[in-house]
């Protein structure tokens, strides 16, 4: 293994793509159980339906396995098999013949506003600004079964190229560039997906949280 | 002075830290005197935050269990 490798995995991961390597089955376990849950997730948020999803996870790991001798290190591994997941879903989605090609998701008109220009007055200030929240604790957030469930039917909601970037950037947690790196787009791009979809979660949540307004 | 409407078209931006200078002390002074957008930011980095808490999904088992059966067949190759 090359030293880069060394520095920017976990001892323990290192460890287990070794035994990968020699085709080690409990350690493809542990790496299945450890990446897949994150690896479903961009799949469902990139491919139509759940039966597409898992079979672009099967592809995604078919491909990891192949080209297992190519993983150099430079990414974390869980951002390498997620750039496998959004190639295979590509793949997909150019076989099935989409009549929306994959590329045309990302592409976003930068001017459209992510807050509804109704929310302000004319001078720009807010009509009727946000409501208080009565909940603003991220963790009861995620854990409240409503809140939660206003949280994932956002998310499911978005339009795919937004969808998948808040998949990776709020939901995982990738740094922009390596969202970017994963999808294949610019910064700028990821950006705007960024913006539009992070205002659509929090419009979605006010609702449940005494802010019956729509902004 | 930055409108509201402007704080919440530079929110991401000024989260990302992708503001020049200039802008971010723009944003920061309208912060600093409009409650109202205060909130909005703060719900919009609530909101982001609340995902990345958000439980994973469960691997269903016949995924898995498909994936062992293709990882021997890669073995055999």
């Amino acid at each position: 293994m090359d030293p880069a490798e060394k520095v920017r995995l976990p001892p323990d991961e290192a460890a287990l793509l070794v035994r990968l390597r020699a085709g080690d089955r409990d350690a493809f376990t542990a790496l299945v159980r450890h990446h897949g849950g994150a690896m479903l997730r961009l799949a469902r948020s990139l491919a139509r339906g759940a039966g597409a999803a898992e079979e672009v996870v099967q592809d995604a790991w078919v491909g990891a396995l192949d080209g297992l001798e190519r993983f150099e290190g430079r990414a974390s591994l869980r951002t390498w098999l997620l750039g496998i997941v959004a190639n295979k879903a590509r793949t997909r989605a150019a076989r099935d013949g989409r009549s929306v090609p994959f590329s045309a998701l990302f592409e976003q008109d930068p001017d459209a506003p992510a807050v509804d220009p109704a929310s302000f007055l004319p001078d720009g200030h807010w009509r009727d600004g946000p409501r208080h929240w009565a909940e603003a604790d991220p963790e009861r957030l995620a854990l409240g079964a409503e809140t939660r469930a206003a949280i994932e039917t956002a998310i499911a909601g978005l339009p795919e190229g937004q969808r998948a970037v808040i998949t990776l950037r709020d939901v995982e947690g990738l740094e922009a560039a390596e969202a970017c790196n994963v999808l294949g787009i610019t910064e700028t791009n990821q950006r705007v997906l960024l913006h539009r979809a992070r205002a659509r979660v929090r419009a979605a949540l006010g609702p449940y949280l005494g802010g019956a307004r729509a902004c | 002075m930055l409108t509201c409407q402007e704080m919440t078209e530079l929110s991401t931006d000024y989260a990302e830290k992708r503001l020049g200078l200039a802008d971010r002390l723009r944003f920061q002074l309208h912060l600093g005197l409009c409650a109202d957008c205060r909130a909005y930011v703060r719900q919009l980095r609530a909101a982001a935050r609340a995902m990345g808490a958000l439980p994973e999904p469960e691997l269903p088992k016949a995924l898995e269990e498909e994936l062992l059966r293709r990882f021997e067949g890669w073995k055999k190759r």
